[in-house]
């Protein structure tokens, strides 16, 4: 019954994105190191060759394994969002539930051309869903299909 | 018939100033009293006259002066397509909810507003936090009509078909269930509360100064006894244990007044009723209220039930709504009766009981198995800790009991945790402490989420979250086959209906 071939694969430009983001967290992580590598006395490495594996880590195999763990699909008139790598999430929301949708483009999204979609239903526990890593003009594309998806004649 | 809608802004009623003013003056009595009693206490009466009088007047005056203005710049207008209100002395707001966004309306009496015929109207929507309009206060007749006209509106979304006189309230109520006063006080017997215990003892501290004695000194209150007390004193032992049950006898006594009390002033003349608009719940011994719940947008039930009220059968009964997001208002529809009592009630909001076809389903034992050996991992932590610390006892002691709980608890929940899904509903049975059920329909939920954790993707099992509009359903440690085939079927049904006749449940074009 796992329908995990369906899904769609992400943007591959999401990738980038998240390895951008990591290296922002890199070079904050890398100011503490040196920081605290120059506090204690002699050039030891102790603190500087685990910062740079964590760092390794985290450019290399974390924007690979988030983008991996992530996928979406529309089949059925319904929304699906597959996320998580550690803790797996498995969401569907039929179009016919949708209240309303957004598309957000942060600073970054913005500089590789994505977007996030983000679907909310009723009520307040647990009530949205959202799915980075979309190209514009395909997040756009997926709001115009659930919109049309949403009866217009009913109040 | 039919009488065109009067769309001039109103102000609420005149005496709401008054009310406010009354309700304004009993807030300040008790400063006021204390700051006298601090002035008094320096001795000196022609202070109090030259300074404190003039400027509690002072006070009082700008007060009154500024309730005053705030009801002056306060009005509501009655549109077309929803209701505006328009407030504030400085800064203005105005505020704008379409009819159709309108979940519920409440009228609520206060005592003092009651003294004179005043309600206040609140207009629940379903948005988050406490966003709702609320007029205080006017005419219950007033208030009476406004319910009837928001109501029509809504049903007939068109204006103007409203009259004046076809609102009379001449329809026939069916009582579904109401409270005897016996009732009400057996329900308070089971709401005894330790925490006003609790609040007691704190405030007897805070106010010590006032006892003629020092409550938490021992030996003061040796001397107390020891007068007409003394021959209990030579009872020894025996005395002691006298007092230590006096004393938890008067504690048990305070909680159970307490209780019955509480539960009085909310409980009295509670009164549910089937009318044409839905379920009409009144209650309320000085505050009364009433709230109307139109049945067709109850989202679901939740039956809860007590430790020890569960051993005399008593339950209680809760509709889940949008409106109960805002957590304005209590939802319950019956907050003490027997599940026979309860049952007519379920059928009115279209719902139905588990019956016996029921295939209930218990999580897998993988999963409790794992909350076991987690809470057991938690403490063995604790344990080694304790050990390092050179507490060998604690060391011993905590494993022991950890284990010991949690294998209990984990235990009765693998029992007493069940849920299943039947042909148009869902159910699910939680908590073995103060277990309860909660009934919702497939076709009204919003979502299905498969949630999994390292550990349940280990295991082979996963927890099903359903997004409910106004409360939260789930289903842990479903086996991932299960999990897979309930979310398929929720789907199924979901997808026959849209949104809106979900929030409605009722077809709008026919």
């Amino acid at each position: 019954m796992n329908h995990a071939d369906q899904l769609i694969a992400l943007d591959p430009a999401y990738k980038s994105m998240v390895r951008l983001q990591m290296s922002i967290v890199a070079v904050a992580l890398l100011v503490a190191a040196t920081i605290a590598e120059v506090a204690i006395s002699g050039w030891t490495g102790a603190v500087w060759i685990p910062a740079l594996l964590v760092i390794a880590y985290a450019l290399i195999r974390v924007p690979l394994r988030r983008y991996n763990a992530r996928g979406y699909s529309l089949e059925q008139e319904r929304l699906r969002v597959v996320r998580g790598v550690i803790f797996r999430a498995d969401t569907v929301v039929p179009f016919g539930r949708v209240q309303h949708i957004d598309v957000g483009q942060g600073p970054l999204e913005r500089a590789y051309g994505l977007a996030t979609l983000t679907v909310h239903t009723a009520g307040t526990h647990n009530a949205s869903v959202s799915l980075p890593g979309l190209r514009h003009e395909e997040a756009t594309a997926m709001r115009e299909r659930i919109r049309a998806a949403i009866r217009r004649d009913t109040r | 018939m039919s009488e065109t809608l009067d769309t001039a802004p109103r102000r609420t009623d005149p005496r709401t100033f008054v009310v406010r003013a009354m309700s304004l003056l009993s807030q300040l009595v008790f400063p006021i009293l204390l700051g006298g009693f601090a002035i008094l206490d320096e001795g000196d009466f022609d202070d109090v006259v030259t300074y404190f009088v003039p400027l509690v007047l002072a006070v009082v005056g700008a007060n009154i002066l500024f309730a005053y203005l705030r009801w002056r710049r306060l009005t509501y207008t009655v549109g077309e397509a929803d209701i505006r209100v328009e407030s504030g002395v400085l800064s203005r707001s105005a505020r704008s909810v379409p009819y159709e966004r309108i979940q519920d309306v409440s009228l609520e009496q206060k005592p003092i507003p009651r003294l004179f015929g005043l309600v206040e109207v609140k207009f629940e929507t379903g948005a988050g936090g406490g966003d709702d309009i609320a007029l205080t206060y006017l005419p219950a007749s007033e208030g009476e009509r406004l319910r009837e006209l928001v109501r029509s509106l809504r049903e007939e979304g068109a204006v103007a078909q409203v009259g004046g006189d076809n609102l009379a309230p001449a329809e026939q109520a069916q009582v579904l269930f109401a409270m005897s006063p016996k009732r009400v006080v057996t329900f308070g017997l089971f709401e005894f509360s330790l925490a006003i215990v609790a609040v007691l003892g704190g405030l007897a501290q805070q106010f010590d100064v006032l006892l003629p004695f020092e409550i938490w000194d021992w030996r003061a209150w040796r001397e107390q006894l020891a007068g007409p007390g003394q021959w209990l004193a030579g009872l020894g032992s025996l005395a002691q244990a006298i007092g230590i049950m006096v004393a938890f006898g008067s504690l048990l006594l305070v909680g159970v007044a307490t209780g019955v009390t509480r539960t009085a002033l909310r409980e009295w003349g509670f009164r549910l009723e089937r009318s044409d608009k839905g379920l009409r719940r009144r209650r309320g011994l000085l505050t009364r209220t009433d709230l109307v719940m139109p049945v067709h947008r109850v989202q679901a039930l939740r039956i809860g039930t007590g430790l020890v009220r569960r051993l005399f059968g008593w339950h209680s009964l809760k509709l889940v709504s949008l409106a109960s997001d805002s957590g304005s208002a209590n939802h319950e529809a019956v907050p003490f009766a027997q599940m026979e009592e309860i049952a007519p009630v379920v059928a009115e909001t279209g719902f139905t009981l588990p019956g016996d076809g029921i295939e209930w389903h218990r999580a897998m034992p993988a999963y409790r198995i794992d909350g076991f050996l987690l809470g057991l991992a938690a403490m063995s932590a604790i344990a080694i800790g304790a050990a390092l610390l050179g507490r060998a006892d604690l060391a011993l002691l905590l494993p022991l009991l950890g284990g010991l709980w949690f294998g209990t608890h984990e235990y009765l929940r693998w029992r007493w945790d069940l849920h299943a899904i039947g042909p148009s509903q869902l159910y699910v049975r939680h908590g073995w402490f103060a277990p309860s059920l909660a009934i919702a329909a497939r076709e009204k939920l919003q979502s299905v989420e498969i949630v999994r954790n390292p550990l349940a993707r280990l295991r082979g099992y996963a927890d099903v979250h359903f997004g409910l509009a106004g409360g939260r359903l789930r289903m842990r440690g479903v086996a991932l086959a299960d999990a897979w085939r309930i979310r398929e079927a929720v789907l199924e049904s979901m997808a026959e209906q849209d949104f809106s006749d979900v929030i409605e449940s009722r077809a709008v074009r026919d």
